[in-house]
């Protein structure tokens, strides 16, 4: 295990998880005034992402090791450890998280005007649970933040949602929990076979043997497609996003799709390499099911949060494409990628709130014309749908293109069990090219463009300048990335490559070994 | 990366791209401040001063001068690296020149044929943004720039045909315009993935360099049990980039769909500059397509079926700028011709001519349309001339440069583009390109003076209550239409005369090593050893006066004969009239099946199978029956299974610890 370090000389991890916790429960003691609770939460969510930027000033991207570590015993009976740590990959998603939030924030401002203070609540609590999975280096303590999330999100969904949010909250709720309880199941596992280790950096330093990496794989491959979502257990996203409210589905897609992919990178891959191997062949299948199957879907959407959706599960096709890949181009193309789409797929739920205010209805059919009457809406909401398309000069493009060079050019190791070259692949893929600009633009056709005919249309007024500055961020963000993506590519650069390797070291010599070892150890006596 | 190399002032090379883009922003952004008048000079003189500098840099690359180098790492990772930065050579060159001085020309139209309009500062604001990603597009040093301006020119392509939003065709049109290129984009960004997968870096230079040894080594790959060459793959793939862009057959429906926006953009981004983006990429990449015979035979297949085709179509159209958009079709198949045939410096020639002469066509057309009241069926024009003559007579100028009469531009480059034709042996390939180009030469002239004489002779047809307002353009028109008859009458000759430009020689040849011709495809080179004969033996001369007596006696003399043949042969005048009936065929085999496919899998594998099927069918329900049995200890809902699921895991806990 690698040696204690926190540059910073203060638990800015802790801090990071647990300030939106102590802000929520302050104003849950003593703010009363729905304003006011408006303003804490704001000036809660703006202290925690400023506490989060050390994170990327004071790190270190030469090395992979974690950073800013924290650990202390916490049931020392079982050896769970309260342990926090940071690296290259999930050093971003703790500030994109940040960030999201505070945007979550400031766009239900005016559109949530019941039970304001339990709906900030919730966000500052589900702030905690989010930055607290990135940064949990013990499994037990990852999964209590894993589950934890569920609670505010489901409240999120079940009392803010549309009409039908009892079916989606529910559907929401049963599968992410099914899929989860076989995560814990494969954590206990590990920690008897391990002998009695929690420490998910012991987990990714231990030779499991290959029948045992077999079923830990499935057990994690449940669990994080559910999240991800993978085809075919991704028919509650679409549902939970068009209950979900504005900023509920902002952080669903901008930070909660991104947990799936990020378990496979920090459990899947590092620890059962063997089983990732192996598995290749069904995840590249899976994700250009993703891609392509999805896409189609897409298409045909008649509902503006439903068809987002559907592009966010084609989007992390590429994610998880890349991910078993095993190059680093594709890994670090797999993880801007999710960087990315918290940016776009995020903006694009925000834009649909932005109307979703104004008419009450997310039915494309009842839009048209929009830009005549909403031309600064127009030209933000034309900006995201050509980033969704990944056009160059966005993120959206580097990831894209990252992920299917590594595709075109894929590790031997991924390469063990797959019956297809894997150039194929990477054209089945590259199909995104023309299906996501098919579904995006005639959507944008659909809402944005045409004559002034209908006359709810006709009355709506332009963004307002809160409205705006949500986006602002966003685009400044989306074009910095894509133009220079060098900053974050360095920082994940160090951590992509040693998963890389992790990946594509197998680990039964290693276990043949013991055995061997072990076998002598016996003969010997 | 390479190097910097360079006899060229960085700052200055800087300032082109950059000139355009600033003025882009300004307008954009600031447009609601600027008003109209600001908004056009800011963004009329930033071209015109980047067009000055091209002419600059033109004038110091003639005597020799050239650049390559980086300014700035785009994305990085383990051994991949994009950077951004420039080339600038001959090729490049004649490029810039040309697209500066068509979109400063455009610009300046454009205050005339845009006032008044409610998008008006948007409209100076896309037109040059699209100027500062073709100059992008141009002037790159590395297949990721060539693929960010290929991008953004589509991007400002889609906004500037959807520019008035408010009409179905044209919304429509933009769609298809931006699906058709993505198409096209497909094969492009897979033949760079290719090139990068084989070359190991995406550097113009560093491939090239590296082509001919990579060939020797033989490197194959199974398609689909089609076993090629990697390069010939590599070809194909970006060749496929090149149809859409470039609107060769079967790619080529949006381009005559595109002409629902603003003649201006006709002008600028579908006729002489965008669309000819992926003959230069051709022409670019030469040192890659040459080593591949199946890639040149597929390039000039295509280019000769476009070619053809699409003039057969032109020969019926009866919108004005239809007719001159399926001979940009035509036009733009000859230029892929010539670059198939190894002649690349006759298709960048004709790319050039083409360029003024056709951008002027639009423009004058637009000079009509503006007259008329937004009429555009020659059908219900005649006799403009007495009302229009500067539109007319550089219409006329156009007109016969685009059939190829000498002196004027378009001879020069057509001529030599058949002639290449002829003389390069391809076994069949070469000799169907001779005749579809040939034949396709009778046919441009005669719809160029079917639509010519039916706009400004004929019989006057015009309504009455539009005839009142039909006068000439303000100036603001008729200069820029002035300017580029200059180019469209004297840029054959410049080239040929002045710059050489079909001197295939390396050394002393205009292009220098800017193109690569293989020593044994070289077909300019065969020409240069026959001698030059008059331009009166030339076979493709008297192919267009014979196009042009044709449309003569047709819509001056005979003016029965074209009703009579259509009604004759009317399943051929619906044919052709129906485009060959591509749309209707694309709905069918793409369109339909695409939304079949995408509500099956929706309703059926997702709603009925899945959530109906297997979750309710399955777990959800066999869930709830097991609660219902359950229910006297239930109060709610969600808290319960999650408590059951929690009771479970200790469950299994026990067991594990108590097996362990």
């Amino acid at each position: 295990m690698e040696s204690l370090q926190n540059v910073l000389g203060f638990p800015i991890l802790s801090l990071s998880i647990f300030l939106p916790t102590a802000g929520a429960l302050l104003i849950w003691l003593f703010l009363k005034n729905d304003n006011a609770v408006r303003w804490a939460a704001l000036i809660v969510s703006v202290a925690t992402f400023i506490v989060t930027i050390p994170l990327a000033t004071s790190f270190d991207s030469t090395t992979a090791h974690m950073q800013f570590e924290e650990m202390h015993q916490w049931i020392p009976m079982f050896n769970v450890h309260y342990q926090l740590g940071v690296d290259g990959i999930s050093m971003p998603f703790v500030i994109l998280t940040s960030l999201l939030t505070i945007i979550c924030i400031v766009s239900a401002w005016r559109c949530i005007q019941n039970r304001v203070k339990e709906y900030m609540l919730a966000f500052l609590i589900l702030e905690t649970t989010l930055i607290g999975v990135f940064c949990a280096l013990d499994a037990i303590l990852f999964y209590f933040f894993w589950e934890a999330m569920l609670i505010p999100m489901f409240l999120i969904i079940g009392v803010w949602g549309g009409q039908n949010r009892v079916y989606a909250t529910l559907k929401f709720f049963l599968y992410t929990l099914g899929g989860s309880v076989l995560m814990l199941i494969a954590v206990i596992a590990m920690y008897f076979k391990t002998g009695g280790s929690f420490s998910i950096l012991a987990y990714m330093d231990y030779p499991f043997d290959f029948q045992w990496q077999f079923w830990a794989f499935l057990a994690f491959f449940v669990a994080f497609a559910v999240k991800v979502p993978m085809w075919p257990v991704h028919t509650w996203l679409p549902d939970a996003h068009t209950e979900a409210p504005t900023a509920g589905s902002v952080i669903l897609a901008g930070i909660l799709l991104k947990m799936g992919a990020y378990g496979f990178l920090r459990f899947s891959l590092p620890m059962l390499p063997d089983a990732s191997q192996y598995f290749v062949p069904l995840m590249v299948g899976l994700s250009l099911i993703a891609i392509v199957y999805i896409s189609l879907v897409a298409m045909m959407q008649t509902d503006l949060k439903r068809l987002i959706a559907y592009s966010s599960i084609a989007h992390m096709g590429f994610v998880t494409l890349g991910t078993f890949m095993f190059t680093g181009i594709a890994m670090e193309g797999a993880i801007f990628g999710m960087i990315s789409h918290g940016f776009v797929a995020a903006a694009l739920f925000l834009c649909v709130g932005v109307l979703y205010d104004r008419m009450h209805t997310r039915e494309i059919s009842a839009y048209g014309g929009v830009a005549n009457v909403m031309p600064v809406f127009a030209v933000v909401m034309m900006f995201f749908a050509m980033a969704n398309v990944a056009l160059p000069g966005a993120s959206s493009f580097v990831a894209e293109v990252m992920v299917l060079l590594g595709t075109f050019n894929p590790s031997p190791e991924a390469m063990l069990y797959m019956p297809i070259s894997m150039k194929w692949v990477a054209m089945m893929a590259a199909i995104s090219v023309i299906l996501s600009a098919c579904y995006t633009l005639w959507m944008v056709k659909r809402v944005l463009m045409g004559n002034l005919e209908k006359e709810e249309v006709k009355g709506l007024s332009d963004m307002t300048m809160r409205e705006f500055g949500l986006f602002a961020p966003l685009i400044i963000l989306v074009v910095w990335l894509g133009f220079y993506p060098l900053p974050v590519l360095d920082m994940l650069h160090a951590s992509a490559t040693h998963l890389v390797d992790q990946a594509t070291s197998s680990k039964l010599a290693d276990a043949a070994l013991i055995a061997q070892g072990a076998a002598a150890h016996v003969t010997g006596h | 990366m390479g190097e910097t190399i360079t006899t060229l002032n960085t700052l200055e090379l800087l300032a082109i791209p950059a000139l355009p883009l600033i003025a882009a922003l300004a307008a954009g952004l600031f447009g609601w401040a600027l008003k109209e008048t600001l908004t056009h000079w800011i963004t009329c003189l930033a071209v015109i001063a980047a067009a000055a500098l091209s002419i600059d840099i033109f004038v110091q690359v003639l005597d020799g001068a050239s650049f390559y180098g980086n300014f700035w790492t785009w994305m990085l990772s383990d051994g991949f690296i994009v950077p951004i930065g420039m080339m600038i050579d001959p090729l490049t060159a004649i490029m810039m020149i040309t697209v500066t001085i068509v979109s400063a020309c455009v610009h300046i139209y454009t205050i005339g044929y845009m006032h008044g309009d409610p998008g008006y500062s948007r409209f100076f604001s896309y037109i040059s943004a699209f100027t500062f990603s073709m100059l992008v597009l141009v002037m790159g040093n590395n297949f990721f720039t060539l693929f960010f301006g290929w991008e953004a020119v589509g991007l400002f392509s889609y906004l500037l045909i959807g520019f008035w939003f408010k009409r179905e065709p044209a919304n429509y049109a933009a769609l298809k315009a931006f699906i058709v290129n993505r198409v096209g984009d497909f094969g492009f960004l897979i033949g760079v993935l290719a090139t990068w997968y084989y070359f190991g870096t995406v550097d113009y230079h560093q491939v090239f360099a590296a082509v001919s040894s990579f060939v020797l080594e033989g490197h194959t790959l199974n398609f689909l049990g089609w076993e090629m060459d990697a390069i010939t793959f590599i070809c194909l793939a970006l060749f496929i980039g090149a149809m859409g862009k470039s609107g060769q057959v079967p790619l080529h429906v949006w381009l005559p769909d595109s002409m629902e926006g603003p003649t201006p953009i006709s002008a600028l981004i579908h006729a002489a500059t965008m669309v000819t983006a992926g003959v230069f990429m051709v022409a670019r990449l030469s040192p890659m397509f040459e080593f591949s015979e199946t890639a040149l035979a597929a390039v000039t297949l295509v280019g000769a079926l476009t070619a053809w085709m699409c003039a057969t179509i032109g020969l019926v159209q009866n919108d004005i700028k239809r007719v001159i958009a399926y001979s940009t079709c035509s036009q733009l198949g000859y230029m892929f011709v010539a670059c198939g045939v190894s002649a690349y410096s006759a298709g960048i020639f004709h790319l050039m001519t083409h360029a003024y002469f056709k951008s002027l066509l639009f423009l004058a057309a637009g000079s009509v349309i503006h007259a008329v009241l937004a009429e555009q069926d020659i059908r219900k024009m005649g006799q403009l001339r007495k009302y229009m003559p500067i539109t007319y007579v550089t219409m006329l100028i156009a007109a016969l440069a685009l059939s190829g009469i000498p002196p004027f531009a378009g001879f020069w480059s057509k001529d030599l583009i058949i002639e290449a034709a002829m003389v390069r042996d391809m076994g069949w390939v070469s000799d169907v390109a001779y005749y579809a180009l040939l034949s396709g030469v009778v046919m441009t002239a005669f719809y160029t003076f079917r639509m010519f004489f039916l706009t400004f002779h004929n019989t006057d047809r015009v309504p009455a209550e539009t005839k009142a307002h039909v006068h000439e353009s303000p100036k603001v028109i008729t200069v820029p239409l002035m300017i580029l008859a200059i180019g469209a009458f004297g840029s054959g000759m410049w080239g040929v005369y002045a710059l050489d430009i079909t001197n295939p020689e390396v050394i002393n040849g205009f292009f220098g090593n800017a193109l690569f011709v293989m020593d044994a495809h070289n077909p300019l080179m065969e020409l240069e050893h026959e001698p030059h004969h008059a331009f009166y033996l030339s076979m493709p001369f008297w192919m267009a006066i014979g196009g042009i007596g044709l449309a003569f006696v047709f819509y001056f003399k005979e003016s029965a004969m074209p009703a009579k043949l259509a009604s004759t042969f009317s399943g051929v005048h619906a044919f052709l009239l129906n485009k060959w009936y591509w749309d209707e065929l694309y709905e069918k085999i793409f369109l339909r099946p695409a939304q079949c496919l995408g509500t099956f899998f929706w309703q059926k594998a997702d709603l009925a199978i899945i959530d109906k099927g297997m979750i309710h069918g399955g777990i959800v329900d066999s869930v709830l029956a097991g609660a219902a049995k359950l229910r006297r200890m239930q109060t709610g809902m969600v808290y319960h299974y999650a408590y059951g699921m929690v009771i479970g895991v200790f469950g299994l806990l026990t067991w594990l610890m108590l097996k362990a």
